[in-house]
């Protein structure tokens, strides 16, 4: 018995010894080392793990997280200015197209577009900036590269680029971009943008086709890039190139922005196609070498990734020229500053909502988006409709930003359809009677919780083109009342549909109900509750929804053969011109048969006239005229239900500084800055361990056996 | 026995062979290269070239099964089946379709899987074996009878509860430990402690009805009466003989799922964000990558025949009247 | 008429499982070595306690599985035409609680949604919340809901009870006559447990079910018990629902289970040979692939052959039974195996016993062997097997849903429950009505089921008798 007791006696203690063992901190839940506590570290999670860092391949917003601060090209965008502007990175000014007609003479700057032949970017960088220390450029004294001629002998151990010891730098210079330019077009990197580059830099195609040739002839030998000549990108000093471009081409601008162009060095490629890096996850698709403020010191794409200042860096100063509103949100307290301000950043891998949330409001994370469901325990709205804070944050010193994202949701209906398609007025009428149905204020009200705008048309807010208030309401869905947009009544729809043919939501002719198609790849948790919204919507006009749930790959297929009805779908700004919403909705980029980004397969000859002449104007008085054409043709066809512009609410602690969300911008992590003392402070005081349920479990379970301890004594001294 | 080892790891080929086969099958009857492409590709501008060239790259520009142009034995081994399948044989996997190479995502992701299953399997069958005792060493009171109601109770009660409610108490509302993440080495203790227990608790009801079952059968053997009979304290024949016997069948029984302890928890481990091979197995059927998927089920399936064989070892290590032929 | 019956794929495996299992009854019934174990079964008192639960499931499923479609009101008479929504006899019972749906989340037996909104109140706007559109639309004032809720609850077990009371006396009336009792001797039979079957459980299970159906009866006619979940759908109605979702996985995957593991496992052991090893090829190469992948990619097909023909499935619920059922037949194939591997040793064992040996010298024929000598001696096996499965099955199902390869996600059932559930708990206040909700019922039935499975497996196999 004794022995009993003491067994029990111990399992307790060592329960109790080892819950304090965990709690070797202040903070049990601390999830990182608590040497780090008053670090000069950025805190921040990634929801799925980046599959490219190479910039000619990377084209996802996750990854442009990284590549980013990474990677610099010759422009970016001002992080204050509203409207977005381009200022000089790297580049010693913001480029301005020459342009020359056919016989190679230039032109005015105002030439029509149809006699401009080519236009041409001449860029010059800045001398003097230096790549991070990386292995690919160390040499020896004798100036020889010291792992350019490795042999598997020699790699063998190194299984990360800190394994090579010894670490070099080299000053950028033009030919890199250049070289870049040339990678969009190597057959083995696939790069995303090469079959839309390939139709505006002058020689690209051909370059793809050479570079396919050789890599299909010598199938195992590396490609050498500087052995192929490109027409459209040429060097003509050490600091300086040019890029052809065909025609004129003003969004081309917007592109150089994007580390798609930022400088490759071509140490790094040799470097990286040495025998037996690719078997370690050594290549440039996972291990960057940028000249940009941050080089990735730890790449675990299933844990964490770490990015730690350059020591190299160029040197860039905090902007000095915002508005009056950006000092008072103290966005300019650092002006003229040096940056970058943290040291590192720390990126982990967090798939789920519920733990990324948590760890937010627990301090371990620096700032945090909102998801619909905490929403409520975050914001509240004042009296006049503005979100607010709950009492519960303020209590927390946390900080809300908002911005209306440079995207768009919509459902659209597939214009090659038998029964939704067509420009016939029955069908147009049809569309507007659904396109009334379908209630996105509600949507945004359950779903967002408020965090959207319902969309007008095509273009969001923020860009040339939109026109706010009741000005810019699409007059088919919505009417003004009393200065405010308000949705047509139900009505209305009805009525619209029974001229369509489909009194009641029943065909006139054979009474058969209206049955439409709604295809989706939604799972997850909330798409349930989401279909069956979209099933209540139509209801109201007695017409039967079908949901019909696919994959990625079904869903695609559908789409690319044009056998979808209605579907969802959005699109993200490349660049803040409306040339890059527009021509979601242009005739030849028709998803059918031409394999392009018109998902409705809309065709509007009309429209497609008006988009031709819109995409050379400059921002002006009569490009808006254009527009506002375009934007009455659109919302009268209503290919695409508009469904809403989301708006992105972040959250920060107080100790985070320097956040203004920048839609176009992806290397804002330089502008940012924290205060590590009082993050510790806070950190401490928010993660007390609660200790009673440990007391209360132990009790209770003693309490539970105890009884059987002494009702088994007393069996056995009776048996005894 | 090294005979017998090796006859049993030959056996295995045909095995893996029908594995692979079937893998192979079912992942095309539904994808064409043509969409994984596509899917590796993204969403925005991929042209017909791109998913050409991406074909070309990983190797999926062949024919599936069978060459009908090619001749001889080029007919079979020029498809894309025997070009994946041929090399994982010699457990070279390859790389995975989005580009990483698998069998160093394996070496690396081994370690927190096993960080994780380890644990749960050594103290799951501790405690589970302690709840059993407890349960048959107390038969004669209250606590029997409530501890087999709690097992009942415990069983019928989904996995994911047991996460849920793991994670909104215990790092939640009590900040008692960290809700989900991962770290290597001393680091990584705190990041186990709630997977851990979460898992254990989930095995509690049935591990330790199973084990009850097995020592009441023991107890009730003619051995144990005549050692009872010879005056033994109930707690010697308790721990001399009846858990000592009853441990032949529950190890031999816990032998087979050993090696797959590697496989790592597809659930728990996407829950907790352990970066472990059960969640890329999970990603990768996500994310409809073959390669990794293919790799994945061909070691599964190699770990679970050596599972086979340890059990079948064990057998004959524990009870000399089987022997292995 | 007034609709158009539909029979779903999985309504006729279902009213085809039914219908064996009457079958199988009646035989059962005929043959009193047969019905020996079962009458064991039917004396175990927690067993029948749980078989009375699980009846109450079964029935709730079965009339979920008569479907129908609603003739449109003003469709014209000649050419009738029909709605495309699906609903149940169960639909058509439950009636109001599909279709009073309200906005958003509300709370358990709440008259205001969850979250607060801008309304207009005597021409101002404030933000508060809003009264529900149904639930507790009837009350006045707020501060009338308790006493209302605390009235509808008693009138329910008044009204339980009583009607509990009037089922016992019946019982006691027929009791009496039927074995010519004393209604006092009977009664105390009954108290005492000496009735020779377990008629205090019995009667204490069915009281219990008739107050708490009752009171949910009156609660649900003026409130929604289980509050709405996002889009404002009655939880009860959805958890009601997810029975039949809960009862289709659990059973007709054991169908396809059975045929497949009873043919090839008995085969295995009887034959010995090379059948034995195809087959045991067969079932190792099954067994060690990861079933989430097999099953992942069996719903991946399904989904394929539907996109191929959209005209046979032209309902969303055709399209997620077809789903169902593809998820019910892969699990089988997944799960066969270890049923199949306790056949084989079993009938290994049996073909050496001494009549059986000797009917084959005889040169009786195999199958008649296998008919008469092997499957009656493993049919308990096969029958514990049926039951031990059937709550891992349902737990399964939302393990699967979880990871994304179980149920259609337009389809009730409770791993979307839990599912959709999960985000909701990172909300403050938690909202953990819709998960509590799956949490009872799945706990309900599952441990029903398990409390019935030990009462078989008690009763069948004699080895474990006593032993519990």
């Amino acid at each position: 018995m004794v022995r009993i007791g003491s067994i029990l006696l111990r399992m307790g203690l060592l329960g109790i010894g080892l819950s304090l063992l965990a709690g070797c901190s202040d903070n049990w839940n601390n999830p990182y080392p608590d040497s780090e506590a008053r670090a000069n570290v950025l805190y921040s999670a990634f929801s799925e793990r980046p599959k490219h860092l190479d910039p000619a391949r990377s084209y996802s917003s996750n990854e442009a997280e990284f590549t980013g601060q990474i990677y610099e090209p010759p422009l970016q965008y001002h992080f204050l200015k509203r409207p977005y502007t381009l200022i000089p990175l790297t580049a010693e000014a913001v480029p301005k197209p020459r342009y020359v007609d056919a016989a190679g003479k230039p032109l005015a700057d105002d030439a029509p577009s149809s006699a401009i032949a080519e236009s041409v970017y001449e860029i010059r960088i800045r001398p003097g900036i230096r790549y991070q220390p990386h292995p690919a450029f160390a040499r020896d004294v004798a100036g020889r590269y010291f792992y350019h001629a490795l042999d598997a002998a020699a790699t063998a151990g190194k299984t990360r680029i800190s394994d090579f010891t010894q670490t070099g730098t080299r000053e950028l210079v033009a030919a890199d971009y250049v070289y870049e330019i040339k990678r969009l077009a190597n057959p083995r990197l696939s790069s995303p943008i090469f079959g839309l580059m390939s139709e505006h830099i002058v020689g690209l195609k051909a370059l793809g086709d050479a570079l396919e040739k050789a890599a299909r002839t010598h199938p195992d030998a590396a490609l050498n890039l500087n052995d192929f000549p490109l027409a459209g990108a040429e060097v003509v000093d050490r600091y300086t190139y040019r890029i052809h471009i065909k025609g004129k081409y003003p969004q081309f601008i917007y592109w150089l922005a994007m580390p798609f162009f930022a400088p490759v060095p071509w140490e790094a490629e040799a470097f990286y196609a040495q025998p037996g890096m690719a078997d370690r996850n050594l290549t440039l698709d996972w291990q960057p070498v940028g000249t940009g403020p941050y080089y990735l010191a730890e790449n675990d794409p299933n844990r964490r990734m770490v990015l730690k200042k350059n020591p190299y860096f160029h040197g860039e100063t905090y902007p000095v020229d915002g508005d009056a509103e950006d000092r008072q949100a103290g966005l300019l307290a650092d002006a003229g500053k040096p940056l970058p301000f943290v040291d590192e950043a720390v990126f982990s891998l967090e798939k789920e909502t519920i733990p990324y949330w948590s760890k937010f409001l627990q301090g371990y994370y620096d700032s945090s988006g909102i998801s619909s469901d905490s929403f409520d325990q975050a914001i509240q709205f004042s009296a006049g409709g503005a979100p607010q804070l709950t009492d519960s944050m303020r209590g927390k010193d946390i900080h809300l930003i908002t911005t209306v994202a440079a995207s768009i949701w919509y459902v659209g209906f597939n214009m090659l359809d038998p029964v939704v398609g067509g420009l016939g007025e029955d069908r147009r009428k049809l569309r507007q009677a659904i396109s009334i149905a379908f209630d996105y204020d509600e949507f945004i009200s359950i779903f967002l919780n408020g965090r959207g705008i319902p969309a007008q048309g095509p273009i969001p807010p923020g860009l040339f083109g939109y026109v706010d208030g009741v000005a810019g309401l699409n007059p088919y869905v919505y009417e003004a009342r009393g200065g405010k947009i308000v949705r047509r009544s139900i009505d209305v729809a009805k009525k619209l549909l029974a001229e369509a043919g489909y009194p009641n939501g029943r065909n006139a002719k054979t009474g058969a109900p209206l049955i439409l198609y709604f295809d989706t790849m939604a799972s997850g948790p909330d798409a349930k509750s989401r279909l069956d919204w979209m099933k209540k919507q139509l209801d109201k006009l007695n017409i039967q929804l079908v949901v019909r749930g696919t994959d990625y790959n079904r869903f695609q297929d559908k789409m690319r053969k044009g056998n979808a009805q209605l579907f969802e779908w959005g699109w993200n700004a490349d660049y803040p011109d409306p040339e890059n919403f527009f021509f979601l909705l242009y005739g030849p980029n028709k998803k059918v048969a031409s394999g392009g980004e018109n998902a409705a397969n809309y065709d509007n000859p009309e429209f497609n006239r008006l988009f031709e002449r819109m995409k050379d104007m400059d921002n002006g008085p009569e490009r808006q005229h254009v527009i506002d054409a375009m934007l009455g043709i659109v919302r009268r066809d209503a290919p695409w239900i508009f469904a809403y512009y989301p708006k992105s609410f972040g959250l920060t602690h107080d100790w985070l500084h320097n956040v203004k969300p920048n839609l176009m911008a992806n290397n804002t992590l330089k502008y940012r800055r924290i205060d590590p003392d009082l993050r510790a402070a806070r950190r401490a005081e928010w993660n007390r361990p609660v200790l009673w349920p440990i007391v209360l479990l132990v009790g209770g379970l003693v309490v539970v056996i105890a009884p059987a301890v002494i009702a088994w004594r007393r069996h056995e001294r009776k048996l005894a | 026995m090294f005979a017998y080892i090796l006859r049993r790891l030959l056996y295995a080929i045909p095995i893996l062979i029908g594995v692979n086969l079937l893998t192979f099958a079912l992942f095309f009857v539904v994808n064409t290269p043509d969409d994984m492409a596509r899917l590796q590709l993204g969403a925005k501008h991929v042209t017909p070239d791109a998913i050409e060239r991406w074909k070309v790259e990983h190797g999926y520009d062949k024919p599936l099964l069978l060459d009908s142009k090619a001749t001889g034995s080029a007919q079979f081994t020029d498809t894309i089946f025997f070009r994946h399948s041929a090399a994982m044989f010699a457990f070279q996997f390859g790389k995975g379709d989005d580009g990483r190479d698998i069998a160093n995502e394996i070496r690396t992701r081994m370690w927190p899987s096993l960080a994780i299953a380890l644990p749960v399997f050594v103290i799951g069958l501790l405690v589970n074996i302690t709840f059993a005792l407890l349960m048959v060493f107390f038969r004669t009171t209250y606590l029997d009878l409530w501890g087999v109601v709690l097992c009942v109770v415990l069983m019928s009660v989904s996995g994911l509860f047991y996460i849920i409610a793991g994670q909104y108490f215990i790092a939640k509302l009590w900040d008692l430990l960290p809700i989900s993440g991962y770290a290597g080495g001393i680091n990584g203790f705190k990041f186990v402690l709630l997977p851990v227990l979460v898992s254990v608790a989930a095995g509690l009801g049935s591990g330790a009805r199973w084990y009850r079952t097995i020592f009441l059968e023991e107890i009730g053997k003619d051995y144990v009466r005549t050692a009872r009979a010879k005056g033994l304290g109930e707690v010697r024949v308790l721990f001399r003989h009846v858990l000592k016997n009853g441990m032949i069948p529950i190890l031999t029984g816990a032998v087979v799922v050993l090696p797959l302890l590697f496989m790592g928890s597809l659930i728990t481990e996407s829950f907790f964000g352990i970066p472990g091979l059960g969640s890329y197995t999970i990603d990768a059927i996500q994310a409809q990558d073959f390669a990794v998927v293919r790799a994945m089920v061909f070691l599964g399936s190699f770990l679970y025949i050596v599972g086979l064989i340890l059990t079948d070892i064990s057998y004959s290590w524990v009870d000399p009247r089987v022997r292995l032929q | 008429m007034s609709f158009m019956p539909v029979v779903l794929w999985t309504d006729r495996l279902i009213f085809a499982l039914l219908a064996a299992v009457l079958e199988l009854v009646w035989f059962i019934r005929r043959h009193p070595h047969l019905r020996a174990p079962w009458a064991a079964v039917a004396r175990r008192p927690m067993a029948m306690g749980a078989a009375l639960v699980l009846a109450v499931f079964v029935v709730i499923g079965l009339l979920d599985s008569l479907h129908y479609r609603e003739r449109l009101p003003d469709s014209p008479p000649g050419q009738p035409q029909y709605s495309v929504e699906v609903l149940s006899a169960f639909d058509a019972l439950v009636g109001p609680l599909r279709t009073r749906q309200e906005k958003t989340y509300s709370a358990p037996l709440a008259m205001q949604l969850y979250a607060k909104e801008f309304i207009e109140r005597d021409g101002a706007t404030v933000r508060d919340y809003p009264r529900l559109k149904y639930g507790g639309a009837h009350l006045k004032r707020a501060d009338a809901r308790e006493p209302d809720i605390v009235r509808r609850i008693l009138v329910g077990l008044a009204q339980g009870l009583a009607v509990g009371l009037l089922l016992f006396g019946l019982l006691a009336a027929w009791q009496t006559r039927h074995r010519h009792m004393v209604f006092g001797t009977w009664l105390t039979a009954w108290a005492t447990g000496h009735l020779g079957w377990p008629g205090r459980t019995i009667a204490l299970t069915v009281a219990l079910m008739l107050m708490l159906g009752m009171v949910t009866f009156h609660l649900a006619a003026g409130y929604h018990v289980f509050g709405t979940d996002k889009v404002g759908q009655d939880v009860l109605y959805i958890s009601l629902k997810s029975i039949r979702t809960g009862l289709v996985i659990g059973t007709l995957t054991t169908l396809v289970t059975l045929p497949l593991a009873i043919v090839l496992g008995i085969a295995a052991g009887y034959f010995r040979g090379w059948v034995d090893d195809v087959i045991q090829y067969v079932y190792t190469v099954l067994n060690s692939i990861p079933g989430v992948l097999l099953i992942a990619a069996a719903v991946l097909i399904v989904q394929v052959a539907i996109e191929a023909h959209p005209d046979l499935f032209d309902t969303a619920a055709a399209r997620a039974d077809i789903r169902l059922l593809a998820l019910c037949l892969i699990m089988g194939v997944t799960s066969w195996t270890s049923l199949a591997r306790l056949l084989r040793g079993e009938s290994l064992k049996l073909r050496t016993l001494d009549y059986v040996e000797a009917a084959r010298a005889f040169g009786v024929s195999h199958a008649r062997i296998i008919s008469r000598h092997i499957f009656p001696n493993v049919f308990h096996l096969v029958l514990i097997a049926i039951v031990l499965d059937f709550s891992g099955l349902v737990l399964a199902e939302a393990v699967l849903s979880y990871v994304g390869v179980g149920v259609d996600p337009t389809m009730y059932s409770w791993g979307n429950m839990i599912n959709g559930a999960r985000l909701e708990l990172a909300r403050e206040p938690v909202v953990w009505w819709q998960l509590g909700a799956a949490f009872a019922f799945m706990f309900t039935l599952v441990l029903a089921a398990n409390l019935f499975a030990d009462g078989v497996r008690d009763a069948f196999d004699p080895r474990l008798e006593g032993r519990r």
